[in-house]
């Protein structure tokens, strides 16, 4: 336990002196995970909107698949990235594997379904507010989902923090495509799995305490910017 | 060939008032939900001109009628015309419409407007101007920057009547506009809708109170059981309604 007391003095040394090293884990961290929500919610808002707008066959189907989805295990998601990445396959000319675009990727396809998931279901509950209204405007199915996805922008801040969350907390995918390189592709979660194997625990106990004060800023934030849209009766 | 400004303002309104919605006709309209007809071979046109009310009990009809002549419901059977065409989404914004429950968008009252009029293919120079003219004919303009859910039931009302109206339509169907406020609020609402009539715009009122009507109307069509039971001038109506049905409800008394 004399280990574990150090460790946390040590933990607090490296966050205070804000170390070189742990800077830079951090901000690769944050860089990779925040570029996947980016691009995850360019891709998985109009398909969240567009399920909740849209009335198909099939789209029992589709909302399952979805919401099952949204468990898919990372080291899975990495496995076939790293598939898809590597040498041999289709996209290896591009030599992106081993690279932080690779880890951007795989969090990217992790992400992608649960904002789609938890989307749809904030611009279904709109959309049977706003539907009839839109309608005898002459809104069109696409005006439609551009309406409900902007006005409904502050709920769907929940769906992009859900992402973050699981972006920024997962070790499998980027482990597999990015490989832990030191100053090159070593995130948080990679780190913490490395140190801790290695017995540095001061390290890694570091990167834990900044991991965890991440994830309570950011949700912080967020309810701070709903609560005053929601003063404003915007939201 | 480029066109100015205001040039392409004037072909743009011309070609939105080159099509016109009236009259609009419903022929057969059925409706049918769990196994009960709500809507009954209803057959109804509505002319430009009057201020039309639509009355009758709970449950008879009426605002279903008017959702499927605005084409927000289908019918089972039956189809619904806009002059004499087959509606299209691009003459909405000439149908004005108005729920009982105001439906704000999550903007300020002015977006709310602006909204409708850019939706309508009002050019964006054009839109600022409109906006302003539509609220302060409701008498809202100095709540334009409010956002519209804070305002109260009866703004709200006005501000969706005035978004209704910004687009300059033909006819105008509102669907117990009243139900919800107090005296103050629905006598506000009925100067709008009178004003808006007095303006040239055709008016569809749905409403079971007989006051309201009495205050209205230029002519009643009552709905009864998913029929239109008679269509009368309002003169006549409140006092030799020709249906037995209208007649017991102006009355008072409880229809079997």
């Amino acid at each position: 336990m004399q280990d574990f007391g150090a460790a946390f003095g040590a933990a607090f040394r490296l966050v205070i002196t804000l170390d070189p090293d742990l800077v830079e884990i951090v901000g690769l961290s944050l860089r990779v995970s925040l570029g996947a929500v980016l691009a995850a919610a360019v891709i998985g808002l109009p398909i969240g909107a567009g399920l909740a707008v849209a009335r198909f066959p099939g789209r029992g189907v589709a909302l399952v698949a979805l919401n099952s989805l949204m468990g898919l295990p990372p080291v899975v998601v990495g496995l076939l990235v790293y598939l898809a990445l590597s040498r041999a396959g289709p996209l290896g000319p591009l030599g992106l594997l081993y690279t932080p675009t690779a880890m951007v990727i795989a969090q990217m396809i992790l992400v992608v379904p649960i904002v789609a998931a938890v989307s749809r279901q904030t611009v279904e509950d709109l959309k049977d507010e706003y539907d009839e209204q839109l309608r005898v405007l002459g809104v069109g199915p696409a005006g439609m989902v551009a309406t409900l996805l902007w006005d409904a922008r502050y709920s769907l801040l929940t769906a992009l923090l859900a992402g973050f969350g699981r972006a920024v907390a997962e070790v499998g995918a980027v482990i597999i495509v990015g490989g832990n390189i030191a100053h090159v592709t070593r995130v948080m979660t990679t780190a913490i799995a490395l140190e801790t194997s290695k017995g540095d625990l001061a390290l890694a106990l570091g990167l834990g305490i900044i991991l965890l004060a991440l994830a309570i800023g950011v949700n912080a934030a967020v309810m701070g910017i709903r609560r005053t849209a929601g003063h404003a009766a915007f939201a | 060939m480029r066109l100015s400004p205001e040039l392409q303002a004037t072909a743009s309104s011309t070609a939105v008032a080159a099509r016109p919605v009236l009259p609009l006709r419903g022929t057969g309209l059925t409706v049918r939900r769990g196994g009960r007809t709500l809507l009954d071979r209803v057959d109804i046109a509505v002319e430009p001109g009057p201020l039309t009310v639509i009355m009758g009990p709970n449950g008879a009809g009426k605002s279903l009628l008017l959702r499927v002549l605005a084409t927000l419901i289908r019918p089972d059977q039956g189809f619904v015309t806009w002059a004499e065409t087959l509606p299209d989404r691009a003459r909405a914004p000439r149908l004005g419409f108005v729920f009982q429950k105001p439906v704000m968008l999550r903007r300020s009252a002015v977006e709310n407007v602006r909204y409708a009029l850019k939706v309508a293919g009002v050019p964006r120079a054009e839109r600022d101007r409109r906006a302003a003219e539509a609220l302060a004919m409701a008498g809202l303009e100095h709540l334009a920057a409010a956002p519209a859910r804070v305002l109260s039931g009866g703004e709200q009302q006005r501000l969706a009547i005035a978004r209704a109206l910004a687009t300059r339509p033909e006819v105008l169907l509102l669907d117990e506009p009243t139900a919800n406020l107090d005296p103050g609020a629905t006598q506000a609402i009925e100067a709008q809708v009178k004003a808006a009539h007095a303006a040239g715009t055709t008016v569809v009122f749905v409403t079971h109170d007989i006051g309201q009507a009495r205050r209205l109307a230029n002519e009643v069509v009552f709905v009864h059981r998913g029929r239109i039971a008679e269509r009368t001038p309002a003169h006549r109506f409140f006092t030799e309604p020709s249906s037995e049905a209208a007649a017991a409800f102006i009355e008072g008394r409880l229809m079997p």
